[in-house]
């Protein structure tokens, strides 16, 4: 798979970043070189091997239905960059935008 | 002294030759004769570490320390991804330049209900991402050994500020190698617990499959002080493990005899620098000398740690990072829309090495790369983890080192990422398994730079760990301690 | 050209429970913006979720009430999209092994029963809300919904008229309210609905092009965007268009469905295992301990109703709708009352009553055991039906009981032969013209009669009684 400006600037726009034209045709030849050598797994033969995403064998860990205390509405909006003392405020979302 | 641990604080205190603001008040001095050279804290907090060490003189004169936790009075610094209720919390980014958390990490509550006294935030790679910490968006941190040197990564702040002796121990986090490697660079002893001994409620994610806390410390022995304070099982963090928090210092005395220690037969060879190699061969001599018994272990898929690393722990990345969209907290660019606030807070707010590792994992995450990329790397993490379990069942511990060379200087690896990633390649294996690892000076090179010795251990071994680490201390001897000291 | 259509559903269902799914904030609707939510679910840096037992509870219920293969390894995935009500810049969601799989729901088309098929049901956390302002100037968002315990129950494209689509519904509704495992209240969200539909000639096994559906926020609604959107694809077919595959909304005000027109980018959500969850690994001592919970469901009910107590389908159909009302009628029957003058009374008499008061069937003063005291008085003939509604009325203002105020309102009727036959002797030798009629044939003559005995008896008396005696001394 050879990593082409194009395809950082499709992954880009996937993770929400702008990136210049020049800036993917700088970070392509990089992105190129990690994947390239990610790829020496491909050479092995892992048919039938489980994967792991958990170094820890844990199953069914739970909580009970039991409220705690939720923050004062003051602090939830302390670090917002915009609100209107109730609600956090953004640019209007286009219908559909998103999910 | 020359070498501040907690041992001898602890031990001050309890002889009542001192009081606790004295060593809060030691920790501050030293970081504002020393800190302008190395740059270790991103914040201190004079005030706030001053009034709670007073209050602490109060308890103290009436004779209550005992009671008050096992780290009473002890100043300390906390890698600055690990949230501090009221206190500036940046995981040294941008995005996160003004960020004031809420709640408190539980390592930070757990430390403070003990009795340790928080001086400030060290610096770190933005996000934990890197091995040098010329990644921070704030500062460069210098090498106390040589300040034309990195102090390793991420948690390079953490190291420094203990090598310097400006704490007596610190908190970093490790990633692929992030307390380890510093430690090494450092001269310090720095150890990463099994996965799921450590809660990381309170830790700004970086991967979330590999990421673990863990001390900082002069001396292997107070690593595992710190260690009983931290460790155990926490209802916030699904992933801690509900083992019982043991005594760690328990078996630090038994010496290696019995023990095997198991040195890897088919270790990556290249890169690695002589004199490195020499000093672990060393260290393994003298161990032999003390009475261990070694043998050839083999971790045949190892060679492949880094390329399934750099897979799994971006594509972890590229989902924990979505959060920091400019929407509820954090920095947001000036925009008109919203997919502007986005790409802007977002791209203005990360440096290129986050971005760069952002989109290798988006990238392996994407539809149509999932199976080849991150399914295999999720595979060979199986197998890495197989080559461990078959290696302990022939020893205690597996000795290797830290690093494949000493500390590098300040941009001599900037413009290859690649080339940095390598220098993860020893550490990076008992992230992907889960393996607890610690890294103990054992030399210095030619130029004056300290080499780290490394140890991995079964998991929720941490006793022989410690134990094996602190036996080879002992007949290891003295360090020289950082030049930074001297002046 | 005939077409067939083809819809599928997606439906979104809030659980009962008294957390959210992954920290210990609360789930009331209705509370002040931005007043319950924490740390975690406001994906604040370095927050973990932690999993609420009672949502892998009734998630499992719910698979288990919707006939599903439950995954005895299941586990929880990222899905990753920036949306500003979605904090942490993925939902946690289950990808590949959900809870349950391949299970089905039963609907009644006029007698007939089909299988609806389903495809998967899984647990999520719910976004937040996102408000627009009317002038199209900015958006805010409220995230106490952030971090409810939701299911996803996807159907499978089995559905074929928007009628269907609408019982469909119903019974799902119904079957998670039997389970108490929703409210299912579409006008707070706490039921969503989603669908697909497409059309193919009949007779075609392919799939024809499909449109998604949102914003539909009643049943009512659901069917009707499905007609209008059936009615659309089919004009567009016919001449010779086709349907061009995107998200419409359906409007309420226009009764029509509109093109969202989003720049509708191919959406790729990067599935991957949730790393800060573990596994969840469902032994048969879970399963059992779900299953017994499990009450009867609606359609099994109706059919006990008519193979066991007689009831015509209409009424098993009315009385099983809903669990409560089911309950209360068992109760009735249980207290002694017969099968069928139950039903009848719960289902016009009682349902008729709380359907003008608004009240449900839980507040009603009149219980069960009392409702088969008052239609066993009827039986007895103490009192008339007449009189019994009466009564009915008063029990459901006083919550007494039946004979309580029978006595009270005086009403009680007198059925005994030695008290009337003196009344009814007196009234017989007093009207001796009605009497003469009644021999000559008029029969309506006998009603004067009785209308006199009933008179002397200020009502009280039994008509059945009077009648009979009556007639056994005019009768030639």
């Amino acid at each position: 798979m050879k990593i082409t400006h194009e395809t950082v600037q499709h992954v880009a726009k996937l993770a929400r970043l702008a990136v210049s034209e020049e800036e993917a045709r700088q970070l392509a030849p990089q992105l190129d070189e990690i994947i390239g050598y990610a790829e020496q797994l491909q050479a092995v033969d892992l048919e039938g091997v489980e994967p792991t995403s958990h170094p820890l064998p844990l199953v069914n860990v739970l909580r009970k239905d039991e409220p705690r205390p939720s923050l004062p509405r003051e602090e939830v909006l302390a670090g917002a960059p915009d609100h209107d003392g109730e609600q956090v405020r953004v640019p209007a979302v286009l219908e559909g935008y998103g999910e | 002294m020359s070498r501040w641990t907690v041992k001898e604080t602890l031990a001050s205190l309890q002889r009542r030759e001192s009081k606790p603001s004295e060593w809060t008040k030691r920790a501050l001095d030293r970081i504002r004769e020393a800190d302008q050279r190395i740059g270790a804290f991103l914040s201190v907090d004079e005030e706030r570490a001053l009034t709670a060490a007073r209050q602490m003189d109060e308890v103290f004169e009436d004779g209550g320390a005992q009671a008050q936790g096992a780290l009473f009075g002890v100043p300390y610094a906390l890698k600055d991804n690990l949230c501090t209720r009221g206190l500036r919390t940046t995981a040294a980014s941008r995005i996160l330049e003004n960020y004031i958390p809420p709640y408190s990490a539980t390592v930070a509550d757990k430390l403070a209900a003990a009795g340790g006294v928080l001086v400030g935030k060290t610096n770190l790679d933005e996000f934990a991402m890197g091995s040098s910490t010329e990644n921070s968006a704030f500062q460069l941190t210098r090498n106390p050994y040589r300040l034309e040197a990195v102090p390793g990564g991420s948690s390079g702040g953490s190291a420094a500020a203990v090598a310097a002796g400006m704490v007596p121990f610190s908190l970093g986090s490790d990633t692929g190698g992030s307390i380890r490697q510093p430690a090494a660079f450092c001269g310090v002893v720095g150890l990463k617990p099994t996965y799921g001994r450590v809660s990381r409620y309170g830790l700004i994610a970086f991967a979330s499959s590999l990421d673990q806390i863990g001390p900082f410390t002069q001396t292997v022995e107070d690593a595992a002080l710190v260690m009983n304070i931290i460790s155990g099982h926490d209802p916030l963090d699904s992933t801690s493990a509900p083992v019982e928090v043991e005594d760690f210092t328990a078996d630090l005395a038994k010496g290696l005899a019995g023990l095997r220690i198991g040195i890897v037969r088919d270790i990556p060879q290249e890169g690695l620098d002589s004199q490195v190699r020499e000093a672990v061969e060393k260290a393994v001599e003298a161990m032999r000398g003390a009475g261990a018994e070694v043998v050839e272990v083999e971790l045949p898929h190892s060679q492949y740690a880094v390329a399934t690393y750099y897979l799994i722990a971006p594509a972890e990345a590229s989902s924990n990072l979505a959060r920091y969209d400019g929407v509820r907290y954090g920095r947001r660019a000036d925009a008109d829309t919203l997919l502007e606030l986005y790409e802007r807070s977002r791209s203005e707010g990360f440096g290129l090495e986050v971005k760069r590792r952002i989109m290798i994992g988006t990238f392996a995450l994407s539809s149509g790369y999932y199976d080849a990329y991150y399914r295999r790397a999720q595979q060979m993490r199986t197998l890495i983890r197989d080559d461990f379990n078959r290696a302990f069942e022939r020893c205690d511990v597996i000795v290797m080192p830290t690093t494949p060379t000493p500390a590098f200087d300040i941009g001599a690896k900037t413009a290859d990422p690649l080339q940095m990633y390598l220098n993860d390649i020893y550490t990076i294996p008992a992230n992907l398994a889960g393996l607890p690892g610690i890294s103990v000076p054992c030399g210095m090179s030619a130029e004056g730079l300290p080499i780290g010795l490394q140890m991995l251990a079964k998991a929720f071994d941490e006793r022989t760990l410690l134990r094996a680490a602190h036996a080879y201390e002992q007949i290891r001897g003295d360090v020289i301690p950082a030049p930074v000291l001297e002046g | 050209m005939d077409f067939e259509t083809v819809i599928g559903l997606e439906v979104h269902v809030e659980l009962k429970t008294d957390t959210k799914i992954f920290c210990g904030c609360r789930t009331n609707f209705g509370a002040p913006p931005n007043t319950n939510v924490c740390p975690v679910c406001l994906g604040l840096p370095g927050t973990l979720p932690v999993l609420n037992e009672r949502a892998v509870d009734l998630a499992l219920k719910a698979a288990m009430a919707l006939n599903c293969r439950i995954n005895r390894e299941a586990k929880f995935d990222r899905k990753n999209y920036f949306y500003p009500d979605l904090p942490k810049g993925y939902q946690i969601s289950q990808y590949d092994q959900p809870i349950g799989e391949d299970g089905y729901i039963e609907i009644d088309l006029g007698g007939q029963r089909k299988r609806i098929g389903i495809v998967r049901v899984h647990l999520e956390e719910d976004a937040g809300k996102s408000m627009h302002a009317p002038d199209g100037t900015h958006t805010l968002v409220d995230y106490n919904r952030t971090g409810v315990p939701l299911i996803e129950i996807v159907s499978k494209p089995d559905i074929r008229s928007p009628e269907e689509a609408r019982l469909y519904l119903e019974a799902l509704k119904s079957i998670m309210e039997y389970c108490d495992i929703s409210d299912c209240r579409m006008e707070e969200g706490s039921l969503r609905c989603d669908a697909n539909i497409s059309l193919r000639p009949v007779g075609q096994e392919a799939f024809g092009q499909k449109t998604e559906l949102k914003n539909m926020n009643s049943f009512r609604n659901v069917q009707r965007a499905l007609e209008y959107e059936a009615d659309r694809q089919a004009q567009i077919l016919r001449a010779g268009g086709t349907i061009e595959q995107e998200t419409r909304r359906f409007d309420e005000a226009t009764q029509t469905t509109v093109s969202m027109r989003s720049k509708e980018e191919a959406h790729d959500y990067r599935y991957f295992p949730e790393p800060d969850l573990v596994r969840l690994h469902i032994d048969e001592a879970w399963l059992a301990r779900i299953r017994a919970t499990l009450p009867e469901l609606p359609l099994q009910k109706r059919d006990r109703y008519i193979r066991e107590l007689g009831l015509p389908e209409y009424d098993a159909g009315v009385l099983t709708a809903n669990r409560a009302v089911a309950e209360y009628y068992e109760q009735v029957v249980a207290a002694g009352a017969d099968a069928k003058q139950a039903s009848n009374w719960v289902m016009s008499d009682l349902l008729g009553y709380l359907n003008t008061t608004g009240q449900s069937i839980d507040e009603a003063k009149v219980r069960p055991a009392q409702l088969a005291g008052l239609i066993a008085e009827v039986g007895s003939g103490r009192i008339s039906i007449k009189q019994a509604r009466d009564v009915f009325k008063a029990m459901c203002e006083t919550g007494k009981d039946a004979p309580v105020l029978i006595k009270e309102m005086g009403m009680e009727q007198i059925s005994d032969e030695s008290v009337l036959i003196p009344i009814i002797e007196d009234v017989i030798a007093k009207n001796p013209k009605s009497v003469e009629d009644y021999r000559n044939g008029k029969e309506k003559a006998l009603g004067a009669l009785v209308g006199q005995t009933m008179k002397a008896t200020q009502g009280k008396a039994n008509p059945a009684v009077v009648n009979k005696l009556i007639l056994e001394r005019i009768r030639p």
